[in-house]
């Protein structure tokens, strides 16, 4: 038991009304704490709050009650017994009459009604007798907004939980909900509101003559609220949008079938209103209670919703035939898909026992006959006025909506208007002779009305067929049979019409989608009650194709033809139609595929667009794609290296392109790409065993980059096992061949003339190259799980080719070592191969070959050698990209050595100032070095780039890369304060620049944020790296990127009281960039800079207003347009900051 | 001033969908009129055609057409156009503001020949330029 005083205060600071409300609700949140543990218990509690509960100051009282309503709502998931509970209830029921303190009587009515059953809740009788008291002492119209929302809240959960109990008050109840939800305004209670109506409907079903009334009754309240006007736009303060409102509102409109009489009425007025918000609403409550009223309820309104939606159908249609995406967007377009979807909806429900149904009605009425007879008039689409256009659509879409609900309704709508539009269109069923050639200019000219409403028609019927399981058998006059004594002559109407748009090229824009989707539906119903046959079926594929092979140079229709082709494969693919599937693959795959084989007249390109995009309809098509493009991939390989054939090498590349981009990324996600990518990926191992000779150089085609990438692609989709699988293959193909059998590679590398010993890349056979490339792209995507053969002499291996410069070893060892397992067990490895040896020997070997470099340079300065001077300094710089290839592996996966690195890298660009000076007769050959040096100081600084940028060929998320979070910004935060230390420290201006380029690279590489943190000491170093960046042209790119980092920071929130302090100093720089020479981004980048810079506090900026005035008349006058339209808004926004004057 | 608007109804043009140009004068498009929150560009009274720009003698010309023969307010749109032409040509340009012939009521005295003015009455014009008109018509 707590101690009594404890507690008390916090009653004490909650009944004052001078405590703040944050003390108010810790000391309820104590109180109900102490309780849920037990300290206290609910009985105690109650005694000793006996004074505030009946105390005769309203006040105290009020606040009394509201701390045992709020402790209450606090212990919904406590246990309680059904004794507290029940004098719980008992003393807020009594409570309810007290108007003084009903807030607080409120919340605790609204906990305990709420409790569920497992921790004791309120009786049915008990909530009975709550609801008396509160229908006899509430006045809920009378209470504030909040009281009232409470108010709901309790006779919502009464409806909903006591419905048996309360259901006994009847009449009381009724007229009580009536007058308590009468008038309601607050759209927060309004939600609750519409929702008790709908629940209190549901609850008192009974037909009884009362009850009518009352229907009616509550309508009455219910329908001043609709359509449902709310102006308040903004979602935030109240948590309510309209359409909640709305959907509430409709949810009670259809809660009963007695609303019927007053509710259609209404709804069938408003939508005839010139609201379009209304005539939404309208449309969509006009749905839902034609759902739930039923057929024998509407049946007298039948024809009143016909006539109001033909109305807003004809008027609301979308104009043109083919719907663009914007479109769909605006609300005239959404009323229309609403006016349909009722449309459907009545079609489908409204079936009348002894009456017509609905659809009768449609095809009865004389203005769709009317509307059908001048629609179908005319001949041309070019001719067509737009009202005719837009009738035509909408004509289209009220029929097919009527064939496509029942069977029924199809027959009749094609009873009707079929054998017309056949008899328009010329095509007739006794026709035998279609299939031979013929006359075709009567097709020439289709009826362009009937043919658009021809297709809507077959459209529909096929949708409906798709839906049906199985067609029950039908009469001989029905759909189906009509279909299958015309679609002959029909399909080949449509061919021959399509073969004709070759001559009418103009009209063949609008022709075109319509003839082709005429010819996709006749070849996508699905098989089993086709009423097309299978040689149609064929026929049809063999048209497209025939446009795919020989038109692609009418971009429109051939484009049109390829979407079908895809659309009949997925439909294949879906329905797993196995007889169309056989059908498709042999006159669709297979002839594309045959065509990449022996066609040569077709460019590559659109071959290989249609084989990817035709792949993508299904798995099954896209691995006969597959097989396809693996053949001609590898007898093109074949052809280079065997028979040396170089223009074999420029189909190549586009092919693999083609392997990498598309189909491989289709396959992983259908989850296939494992097998396909080990397939290719061994392949091409094979191929490189097999082939003993690689004379030809033909790197400078790509061929090999490709090649690269789509092997790392392909392993990259590997799983585990294969990837080891494959690996290992490759391992022992690189070892089975010659080079690396070398004695050298065993020598240590910190001995110079070991590494010189060894051939240099361009001394290796082209064999050799592609295998030690192809090996490195392999190591750079395995899993980090994968393992690896041989991994000490493979680091070795790298290690040897990094020094000799070759990138991808480089990368692959960076690779290798970002993914080295963490803490190797003891068993499967020695000590020699665990993480931090590895690295130790991989930086002991760099790092001697940096130095013994150095020395040796020194030597060489000495003699005239300044051959093997500048072959040494290739090597330090080689060393420097791979260590940078290394710390940025690394950095990934948060080592420490990356410092050591650093350092490293670090040392090498102060290395400037201890290069001695030596004697003045040798002037050129000092030149030459100096130059030579400093090409390797830059690296060193580049290094920084490589660090931090993410690479899209290695070490990425794509390659299974390790990355640990937040690795840009630790190295940021750690490396900047060093670099800044070193640039105070130095004394030479060319160490300096050095030092602010690699500085800069860390600025422009890190993210924003991480950089806008420490914008205070950013921005002098920014500026003062600037400065020198802008001096030399091979620094543009430098200068850019810095400036994109100003402006970053000065467009962010965090950014701007850094900036105000330099605003001098920013400016001065700003505008001497505005006349930057050699980018014009920079100058306009700049530009774009100083306009924002005028939004700064104006005693600060100012005085420097003359200054960028003058600079800007320069920018006026600059050769850019881009850079001319930048300086007429900048010098605008500075001109007005003080407009007096035009002294500017 | 005059309660009523001079033009109430002014008809309003669509505006014309800009092409790349290489001419270095592009900035008048966003001076409004006067009376309304219109472009003088959607009003017609100054159109891409009615500018003649002559980039090697550094001179531009325009000419432009009040809504209304009797428009008072040509003298401001004249004067809003130099302005705006000021701040957005380099000052190598000469420039020559002119009511399109036929156009106006009072034109001959609607040409603004500004350099021809003397020192002081262009400083006073301007003045009361900027201390009445700056706020509402020039950064609008």
């Amino acid at each position: 038991m707590a101690k009594t005083n404890s507690w008390i205060s916090h009653i004490e600071a909650f009944v004052d009304a001078s405590c703040s409300s944050n003390q108010q609700n810790a000391s309820v949140d104590a109180i109900a704490a102490l309780v849920k543990n037990d300290s206290l218990t609910l009985e105690d509690l109650v005694r000793e709050m006996e004074l505030y509960l009946t105390t005769t100051d309203n006040i105290i009282r009020a606040r009394g009650t509201l701390l045992l309503g709020e402790v209450l709502s606090h212990l919904t998931a406590k246990p309680l017994s059904s004794t507290i509970i029940s004098s719980l209830v008992g003393f807020f029921t009594s409570r309810l009459a007290d108007w003084q303190a009903l807030r607080g009587t409120l919340v605790g009515c609204l906990a305990l009604l709420r409790r569920k059953s497992n921790v004791g809740m309120v009786v049915g009788n008990e909530a009975k007798m709550l609801a008396e008291n509160y229908l006899a002492n509430v006045q809920t119209q009378s209470l504030a907004v909040h009281d009232r929302k409470l108010c709901f809240e309790v006779l919502q959960c009464l409806l909903d939980v006591y419905p048996e109990a309360v259901m006994d008050l009847d009449d009381e109840l009724i007229r009580g909900i009536l007058d308590a939800i009468d008038g309601e305004k607050d759209p927060r209670c309004l939600i609750l509101t519409f929702h008790i109506a709908e629940t209190l409907m549901r609850l008192f079903p009974d037909q009884s003559k009362s009850e009518e009334s009352f229907a009616e009754e509550i309508f009455e309240i219910l329908s001043c609220y609709f359509p449902i006007y709310f102006t308040h736009q903004k979602v935030d303060d109240l948590q309510i949008k309209r359409d909640d409102l709305s959907r509430e509102l409709m949810n009670a409109f259809c809660s009963t079938p007695y609303f019927e009489p007053f509710a259609i009425p209404l709804v069938l007025d408003k939508l005839s209103s010139s609201l379009p918000l209304a005539k939404l609403d309208s449309l969509k409550y006009l749905s839902n209670c034609i759902l739930h009223y039923g057929a024998d309820r509407m049946f007298k309104h039948a024809k009143d919703i016909w006539f109001a939606l033909k109305d807003v159908i004809f008027d609301f249609s979308p104009e043109g035939i083919i719907e663009s995406a914007g479109d769909m967007e605006s609300q005239k377009a959404q009323i229309a898909k609403e006016a349909l979807t009722c449309l459907q909806m009545a079609v489908s429900q409204l079936n009348f026992v002894n009456s017509e149904p609905f659809t009768s009605l449609i095809l009865d009425d004389p203005d769709i006959e009317r509307i059908f007879l001048s629609v179908c008039l005319e001949r041309s689409y070019s001719g067509i006025p737009k009202e005719t256009l837009h009738q035509l659509n909408s004509i289209g879409s009220i029929l097919s909506i009527a064939s496509k609900v029942s069977i029924d309704g199809c027959s009749k709508v094609f009873q009707k208007f079929f054998p017309r539009l056949m008899n328009l269109l010329g095509v007739d069923k006794n026709d035998s002779s279609y299939g031979c050639i013929k006359d075709c200019n009567t097709s020439s000219n289709l009826n362009f009305g009937a043919l658009y409403l021809c297709v809507e028609f077959l459209d529909s019927c096929r949708d409906l067929t798709i839906g049906l399981q199985d067609i029950p058998p039908q009469a001989p006059d029905s759909w189906c049979y009509l279909l299958k004594d015309f679609c002959g002559p029909l399909s080949y109407a449509f061919k021959s019409s399509l073969v004709n748009t070759v001559t009418a090229a103009k009209t063949g824009q609008e022709y075109v989608p319509c003839v082709v989707k005429g010819l996709q539906v006749l070849a996508t119903f699905p098989g089993c009650h086709s009423p097309v046959s299978e040689k149609i079926y064929e026929d049809i594929l063999a048209v497209l194709m025939s446009v795919i092979t020989g038109r692609f140079d009418e971009p429109f229709l051939w484009r049109t033809a390829l979407e079908a082709l895809i659309q009949i494969g997925l439909h294949i693919e879906k329905f797993h139609d196995s007889k169309k599937e056989r059908g498709y693959c042999k006159f669709v795959v297979e002839r594309i595929v045959s065509m990449l084989l022996h066609d040569d007249t077709t460019s590559l390109g659109v071959k290989l667009e249609v084989i990817s995009e035709i792949g993508t309809a299904g798995p099954d098509f896209m691995s006969t794609v597959i097989r396809g493009l693996e053949d001609v991939i590898f007898s093109n390989f074949s052809e280079i290296w065997v028979n040396g054939n170089l223009g074999a090498a420029e189909i190549l590349v586009p092919l693999l392109q083609c392997y990498s981009n598309r189909v491989l990324p289709w396959c992983h996600k259908f989850g296939k790409a494992d097998q396909v990518a080990m397939q290719f990926a061994t392949n091409i191992w094979n191929l490189m065993e097999k082939s003993s000779v690689l004379s030809v150089e033909f790197q400078r085609n790509g061929v090999l980059d490709t090649t690269m990438m789509v092997m790392k692609l392909c392993v990259g989709y590997c799983t585990e096992e294969n990837q080891s699988i494959i690996v290992r293959k490759a391992y022992t193909i690189l070892s089975s061949t010659t080079f690396l059998l070398l004695d050298s590679l065993g020598l240590p590398l910190s001995n110079l003339e070991a590494l010189q010993s060894i051939p240099d890349i361009s001394g290796l056979s082209c064999k050799d190259e592609w295998l030690i490339s192809l090996f490195a792209s392999v190591v750079i995507v395995l899993h980090p799980q994968t393992p690896v053969p041989d991994v000490g002499a493979l680091t070795r291996l790298f290690t040897v080719f990094l020094l000799k410069g070759h990138l991808p070893a480089a990368q692959a060892l960076a690779s290798m070592i970002n993914k080295w397992p963490a803490n190797i067990g003891t068993a499967e490895l020695s000590s020699t191969h665990e993480l931090e040896v590895v690295i130790d020997v991989v930086l002991e070997s760099i790092s001697a070959v940096l130095s013994s470099c150095l020395k040796e340079c020194k030597i060489a300065n000495g003699t005239d050698d300044n051959l093997s001077c500048s072959s040494l300094i290739s090597y330090q710089i080689h060393a420097i990209v791979g260590l940078a290839w290394l710390g940025k592996s690394l950095l990934m996966r948060g080592h420490d050595k990356v410092k050591e690195i650093a350092k490293r890298l670090l040392k090498c660009l102060l290395s400037d100032q201890d290069i001695p000076a030596t004697s003045v007769a040798k002037d050129e050959a000092r030149d030459n070095d100096q130059n030579m040096h400093s090409l390797l100081i830059r690296a060193a600084a580049d290094a920084f780039h490589i660090l931090l940028t993410d690479s899209e060929v290695c070490l990425n998320r794509k390659f299974h890369a390790t990355m640990r979070p937040l690795y840009k910004q630790r190295f940021f935060s750690s490396m900047m304060p060093v670099l800044l230390s070193s640039i105070k420290e130095s004394n030479s201006s060319r160490t300096r620049a050095i030092l602010y380029r690699a500085l800069g690279h860390i600025f422009s590489d890190t993210p924003l944020a991480a950089v806008v943190a420490e914008a205070k000491k950013v921005i002098p170093a920014l500026l003062e790296g600037l400065s020198i960046s802008t001096l030399g042209v091979s620094n543009k790119e430098m200068t850019y990127n810095l400036l994109l980092v100003l402006s970053g920071i000065l467009m962010d929130e965090n950014g701007k009281e850094a900036i105000v302090e330099n605003a001098h100093t920013i400016i001065n720089h700003l505008i001497r960039l505005v006349s930057y020479p050699h980018m014009m981004l920079v100058r306009e980048t700049a530009i774009q800079c100083l306009t924002a810079m005028s939004s700064l506090p104006h005693t600060r900026i100012y005085p420097m207003r003359p200054q960028v005035l003058r600079a800007l008349v320069m920018s006026l006058d600059d050769p850019k347009r881009h850079v001319r339209q930048e300086a007429v808004r900048c010098r605008q926004a500075w001109a007005s900051i003080a407009s007096r004057s035009l002294h500017f | 001033m005059a309660t009523g608007l001079i033009n109430a109804n002014p008809i309003v043009y669509e505006r014309k969908e800009r092409r790349v140009r290489d001419s270095p004068i592009d900035t008048d498009e966003d001076i409004k009129d006067p009376e309304h929150p219109y472009s003088l560009e959607e009003l017609k009274v100054v159109t891409e055609d009615s500018i003649e720009v002559n980039n090697k003698q550094s001179h531009v010309r325009v000419t432009f057409t009040p809504t209304v023969e009797h428009c008072s307010m040509a003298t401001i749109i004249g004067l809003c156009l130099r302005v705006k032409l000021m701040r957005s040509l380099p000052p190598r340009y000469k420039v020559d503001i002119r009511v399109a012939p036929g156009t106006h009521a009072t034109e001959a005295a609607g040409i603004f020949p500004f350099s021809s003015l003397s020192l002081l009455l262009k400083n006073s014009i301007l003045a009361l330029f900027f201390s009445v008109n700056e706020l509402t018509i020039i950064s609008a």
